[in-house]
């Protein structure tokens, strides 16, 4: 019986009608991460021992009858960003390389208790900076559709092992566009709940008030079965939102009257657009006219001080978040002699040298950017500025959300990039979060969904955006979006020449 | 140039960040072209904007004031880079 790795829908109706075991489930799994981590480099760890006697429990629980969780036997893959108990930890970074957390994220304890089997911890953009899983201590990882370039960035290793065919679930993280950027250039779905939708107690900060958690799958029924199992209060994180999670695998196939789809016109205008990603979106504008959508048009006056705004905002909660690696308590320590430590003494001189060993480049960069811009003087200009304007941000979807039920358009200007293209411009990195940051800033639930493919056969994403707390709607949208097109079916060639 | 080396110096000292020179070279060019790029914030005028640090406006939760269980010793100790048996070990802090 061949495994469907691609589908945890039909993956887990195999296992549940017991025409295959949970351990033949991982097996597949940990056999197919074998085959493809040499060329793909999608993990930091994997846990293959330990994945194994998971599933082979689980197995032994069906089998004396008891009870199991709704993931039961699924191999999932989890963001290195967030914290395991039983595996390293490291945010793909060498200050936190040999870090083992004392507890579970809740994230993962909830996977945990649904009987999912964490089978490794993915590869990412350093402390989840950066849009091309380039800046990881632990190397880059390669596109499966295409070796030579990016799978974009931070959540890449979680994108990638979905199309390498590896497992079915992933779990990223989004701060400014990271689990939609890179499923767009992987040819996944991917989304970013509602701030405050999913706890972030054990997802290491990066922007507090930004960080999202969230799924990867090959489509919209397998991100609403992992999002409904990941998703709800927390009493360990005091801004997760206390409200009902509604049942989004059950609702999927509903829509509720008709939808109003709001397109904003100078985003499909916009100078950096690729031609090729702009006629899918107007494809996909097309493909919802034809299900019966209505298409209005929206403004987002705001909308070319997303970047400017959070590229403020987010160094600069970055440059507090990140105080903690003092390489005292853990994490990477520097030894400085007494020589060496000068005038600034033997603590400050460790504490500068284990951060400037510990971290890389661009996090270097993020850390001093927010203390440049909240150091004496510049709090108030930068700062405080910035908040200013992320209110009025916040204040145009609002309006948008008052005319229609979402909004649709692209999600990169530009497809899958080479490797090394852009990492050492990190302004044209940062421009890399154009469409996506609004929804961090306001704080809205997003949906890349895969939407065409260029003439160079690379994935192109088109992104869903909602109100908070509609994350039903972006599903359900989705839903209907990939009953009427095959984008989402679409495999990278890697894929199956490695099934062959 | 907005941003100066020595700036940068200073700034990387506050941020207990130890740059080579090397890397103060790189870095302070970037710094500034990114400076001048989110000054275009300063074209607009938000003149009474109450600012929104949160994007979920919440407000503040109380916790039941009643103890409960901590990281034991030994796991809190376990990451240390340096330790005894009860603490953590650093470089001296006076003198």
């Amino acid at each position: 019986m061949s495994i469907p790795l691609d589908s945890a829908t039909r993956l887990l109706s195999l296992i549940a009608a017991g025409e295959i075991s949970a351990q033949q489930a991982v097996q597949a799994s940990l056999d197919r991460i074998a085959a493809t981590e040499p060329e793909i480099n999608a993990f930091t760890f994997v846990d293959s021992d330990g994945a194994m006697r998971t599933a082979e429990q689980i197995d032994q629980r069906r089998k004396n009858g008891e009870q199991l969780g709704p993931l039961a036997g699924l191999p999932v893959a989890v963001k290195d960003v967030l914290c395991t108990s039983d595996m390293p930890t490291t945010c793909s970074s060498r200050m936190l390389q040999h870090h083992r957390s004392p507890y579970d994220a809740t994230v993962v304890a909830r996977l945990r208790e649904a009987d999912a089997v964490i089978v490794g911890k993915t590869n990412m953009d350093e402390f989840a900076m950066g849009a091309s899983t380039e800046t990881s201590y632990f190397g880059k990882t390669n596109n499966p559709w295409n070796l030579q370039r990016t799978p974009g960035g931070s959540s890449g290793g979680a994108a990638a092992c979905l199309a390498a065919g590896d497992v079915p679930l992933s779990i990223g993280t989004d701060t400014g566009g990271s689990i939609r950027q890179p499923a767009a250039f992987c040819g996944v779905t991917g989304l970013k709940p509602t701030y405050g939708r999913v706890s972030r107690y054990g997802l290491i900060a990066f922007a507090s008030s930004l960080d999202q958690a969230g799924p990867l799958a090959y489509d919209a029924r397998d991100c609403a079965l992992l999002l409904k199992t990941i998703a709800g209060t927390d009493p360990r994180d005091s801004t997760s939102i206390d409200t009902n999670v509604p049942d989004f695998t059950s609702e999927l196939d509903r829509l509720d009257g008709e939808l109003r789809i709001g397109i904003v016109r100078a985003e499909l205008d916009a100078d950096g657009l690729d031609p090729e990603i702009r006629q899918a979106v107007e494809d996909a504008i097309e493909v919802f006219r034809d299900a019966g959508a209505k298409i209005i048009e929206v403004e987002m006056p705001h909308s070319r001080y997303w970047v400017p705004t959070y590229y403020v905002i987010a160094p600069s909660e970055a440059s507090s978040n990140l105080s903690r690696y003092d390489g005292a308590h853990y994490g990477h320590r520097a030894e400085v002699s007494a020589k060496e430590a000068g005038e600034l003494g033997p603590l400050v001189a460790t504490y500068c040298r284990s951060r400037g060993e510990g971290f890389g480049a661009e996090v270097k960069r993020r850390i001093m950017i927010g203390m440049y811009a909240l150091s004496a003087g510049y709090g108030d200009k930068y700062y405080l500025k910035a908040l200013q304007v992320r209110r009025l941000i916040r204040r145009d979807f609002d309006n948008a959300f008052g005319k229609v039920d979402l909004l649709l358009g692209p999600v990169t200007p530009s497809p899958p990039f080479a490797l090394g293209e852009k990492v050492d411009d990190p302004l044209q990195m940062y421009l890399c979060d154009l469409f996506t940051v609004g929804a961090n800033l306001a704080g809205i639930p997003a949906i890349s969904m895969p939407g065409g493919l260029t003439s160079n056969n690379l994935p192109i994403g088109i992104q869903l955006q909602a109100a908070p707390l509609q994350e039903h709607r972006l599903l359900q949208a989705t839903a209907a979006f990939q009953r009427a097109t095959d984008w989402h079916t679409k495999r990278a060639m890697y894929t199956s020449r490695g099934r062959e | 140039m907005a941003v100066s080396s020595d700036q940068v110096r200073k700034l990387a000292l506050m941020a207990r960040l130890e740059l080579s020179d090397a890397e103060l070279a790189t870095i302070t060019p970037q710094l500034d072209s990114i400076v001048e790029f989110v000054d275009t914030l300063m074209q607009l005028d938000t003149e009474g904007v109450e600012p929104m640090a949160h994007a979920v406006e919440t407000f503040n939760r109380w916790a039941v004031d009643q103890q409960g269980q901590s990281l034991p010793r030994e796991q809190a100790l376990a990451n240390a880079p340096n330790k005894d048996d009860e603490c953590f070990l650093v470089p001296p802090v006076l003198g």
